[in-house]
């Protein structure tokens, strides 16, 4: 691929005090997962007959796979109608997309009953096509196979001269150099590459079709429960409001890593690519928020916005702080064109307000027939996804420093210079 | 390109329901499929019911669920907070205050409705549920995963999950006896030991007629509906009652079955494959044509 600008491992320590905050929490998290797998789902969670779904499947599950959308909507910019000016950033968000989907299994084994049984829905005996969460569990099995296929240049790229391996990783050097001196290793790395590369189109076509009907489909989950559901978010066409969210918050997620690893990683954050993509989000998330304002108009839903209820000011919240706010700042060319603007105002409000959608249908909005009291997430609940959360962080921080994923910093020498 | 942009369009707008879709031939799937006109229902007339509680006694025995001695169950204490079916019991009688005017309680049983067009079935995406021959809704627990979206779609929140089970947690709920009617031809066993006849076993065609009777006979002591018949698009049990049902701890349910939204989606987003496919032709020959622009 011709890219102008080239990607390479960030050489950077790996062990900062970020780091060991990030382990830290990992490690609580698994302490509390522990003992989920001794003790069982009840003597952890708040999860019960009534409440069978709670932030694992709101945020871990829910929210992981919206706020992966990043890697679909940016491959298809770049990949499909060709934007090469986009091609910077199209290989963070993959990344991060991978990362994403991994860490929505991970989750599910722990939220899962029967973890050991995740595999069920391959067997064709099994299929039930009925099932959205059928769907959602093909392709997201599917989609996650096309990213990890996807990815594969890039660790081609690394084996073949751009690996970095920092302390403590450095001791691998000489054993992988040895081996890749061998002949039919570089033959074999040859050869995959060429493969690839022919088939990278069908894959990143794949990967945007497998997005689009789970993304969707995800909505049509609660679908099911009409009577369940808050009538501010039941709708019929929670599935097109699903699939429009998740395109609005790509771009958002992309400039909000590709910000954060900036600052991370104390670089000049990339506006010249930033600002001519965020100037792309307010048509998706005005599109958003027409259909949800013509949604709620149409089932003279808004009767319950004022009510005073806790779902009327949770879906308040949701639409001004996570729809309007942002879509109306990022008309703004002063905004888009200021880092501190994109980063809080823009990208911040849209990533919330759809981490927030997501919560509220899946948590907020659901109303048992016979609930004895709200569902509160207990301490092991919140610790296991913040753990989750903090493992995906770290894996990207790693996987950056090892393989070319990030654009090499402004004059080659950048990243040597900001070693010192 | 046309072909293209109506199937995109049918994609995005399937949620709008079935009006877009032809009326002659239903998109959910259920709706074609035979229900037997022949299948088990149950007729609970709670104007019977004396809140003895024998039924929970006799279906924790039947199947083997953590139990006490038969005479532990006359205790009426437990009426004082409304119980559900849990993990070690698929029923439980609940006392409601009767109608206006009249001082006695009415008692009304609850377990697994068995729906004609059950969500948790429709929801299940391992098929761990099924809508069996004679009429009950079985489970499997070797096939569940333990994702409790059965959980999250049954509109009378009934399947219940082994929350502290951390090995091999199942969901638990009624199962209409399945293996002692068929296989040794007994009634339910809830059924079977009632002193009262609250519960009529038989084909549910004949229970609606014998309800029917029973409300035109007594036309005082009843009121005019049969809570199971329509709701949610009908189910096996079948109930009886003086009082509207939304004051005995029944869910007020429209005609609609649940699950006809969702399946309706499904089945457009997957018919033939041709949205999928049509997007990824539309996607292939957008890339196609962009690719000039390539630097």
């Amino acid at each position: 691929m011709s890219h102008a600008e080239e990607a390479l491992p960030v050489e950077k320590p790996l062990f900062t005090p970020g780091v060991f905050l990030l382990l830290g929490l990992m490690a609580v998290g698994f302490g509390f997962a522990v003992y989920r797998y001794i003790y069982g789902l009840g003597a952890m969670t708040n999860l019960n007959d009534q409440y069978p779904w709670g932030i694992w499947i709101g945020v871990d599950v829910a929210s992981g796979v919206a706020l992966a959308a990043g890697g679909f909507t940016t491959s298809a910019l770049a990949h499909i109608f060709h934007r090469e000016h986009y091609h910077a950033i199209v290989r963070p968000a993959l990344l991060t997309a991978m990362l994403g989907y991994t860490f929505v299994g991970m989750s599910l084994m722990v939220d899962l009953g029967k973890y050991y049984n995740i595999w069920h829905p391959i067997l064709p005996s099994m299929w039930q096509g009925n099932s959205a969460l059928f769907e959602v569990a093909m392709c997201v099995m599917c989609y996650l196979t096309v990213l990890y296929l996807e990815f594969v240049p890039i660790l081609l790229e690394g084996i073949k001269g751009k690996l970095n391996l920092p302390v403590p990783l450095d001791r691998l050097r000489g054993p992988v150099e040895s081996l890749l001196k061998q002949g039919w290793v570089r033959q074999i790395v040859e050869l995959a590459d060429r493969f690839f590369g022919k088939i990278m189109f069908l894959l990143v076509i794949a990967g945007v079709v497998l997005s689009c009907m789970h993304q969707s489909s995800l909505g049509a989950l609660m679908a099911i429960a009409p009577y369940k559901v808050h009538p501010l978010w039941y709708t019929p066409v929670m599935t097109l409001l699903f699939l429009m969210s998740a395109i609005a918050v790509g771009y958002p997620m992309v400039i909000f890593e590709s910000m954060w690893a900036s600052r991370a990683f104390g670089r000049k954050p990339e506006m010249e690519i930033l600002t001519p993509l965020a100037k792309l989000i307010p048509f998706f998330i005005g599109a958003y928020m027409v259909a949800k304002i013509s949604d709620l108009v149409i089932r003279d839903a808004y009767l319950y916005l004022l009510d005073g209820s806790f779902q009327s000011v949770m879906f308040i919240l949701e639409f001004g702080f996570g729809v309007m706010l942002p879509f109306f700042l990022l008309l703004s060319e002063r905004v888009r064109r200021s880092p501190t603007g994109l980063f809080i105002c823009a990208a911040l409000y849209v990533i919330l307000g759809v981490l927030l959608n997501r919560i509220n249908v899946f948590v907020v909005a659901y109303k048992p027939p016979y609930a004895e009291g709200p569902y509160v997430p207990s301490i092991g609940e919140v610790a296991v996804t913040v753990a989750m959360i903090s493992a995906l962080i770290l894996c990207y921080r790693v996987i950056v420093s090892i393989l070319p994923v990030l654009p090499a910093p402004e004059g080659d020498e950048g990243s040597h210079a900001a070693k010192a | 390109m046309g072909i293209n942009r109506r199937d995109l369009f049918k994609l995005a707008f399937a949620g709008g329901g079935v009006t877009l879709l032809s009326p002659s031939t239903p998109a959910w799937s259920s709706s074609s499929a035979e229900l037997n006109p022949e299948r088990w229902g149950m007729l609970v007339d709670t104007t019977r019911c004396i809140g003895c509680r024998h039924c929970e006694w006799a279906c924790k025995k039947q199947n083997e669920l953590p139990s006490a001695p038969l005479t532990q169950f006359s205790d009426t204490s437990v009426f004082e907070a409304l119980r559900r079916p849990d993990a070690t019991s698929y029923t439980v009688v609940n006392r409601f205050a009767g109608p206006e005017g009249e001082g006695s309680p009415v008692y009304a049983k609850v377990q697994c409705m068995h729906c004609d067009y059950p969500a948790c079935v429709s929801a299940c995406l391992v098929g761990a549920f099924e809508k069996v021959n004679t009429g009950s809704v079985q489970y499997d627990g070797w096939k569940c995963m333990g994702c409790r979206y059965c959980m999250v779609a049954c509109p009378f929140q009934i399947p219940a999950y082994e929350y502290f089970n951390a090995f091999t947690p199942v969901v638990r709920k009624c199962t209409f006896c399945f293996e002692r009617v068929s296989k040794e031809e007994k009634f339910p066993a809830c059924a079977h030991i009632c002193p009262n006849e609250v519960m009529t076993f038989g084909r549910r065609a004949d229970l609606l007629k014998a309800a029917r009777e029973r409300m035109a006979k007594e036309p005082k002591k009843y009121v005019p509906h049969i809570y199971g018949e329509h709701e949610v698009g009908g189910t096996a049990w079948l109930y009886l009652a003086s009082m509207p049902f939304g004051e005995l701890g029944l869910p007020v349910l429209g005609h609609k079955p649940v699950i006809q939204l969702n399946e309706t989606v499904q089945h457009a987003i997957f018919k033939h494959f041709i949205p999928p496919i049509a997007l990824y032709s539309f996607l292939g020959a957008m890339m196609w044509m962009h690719r000039d622009k390539k630097e």
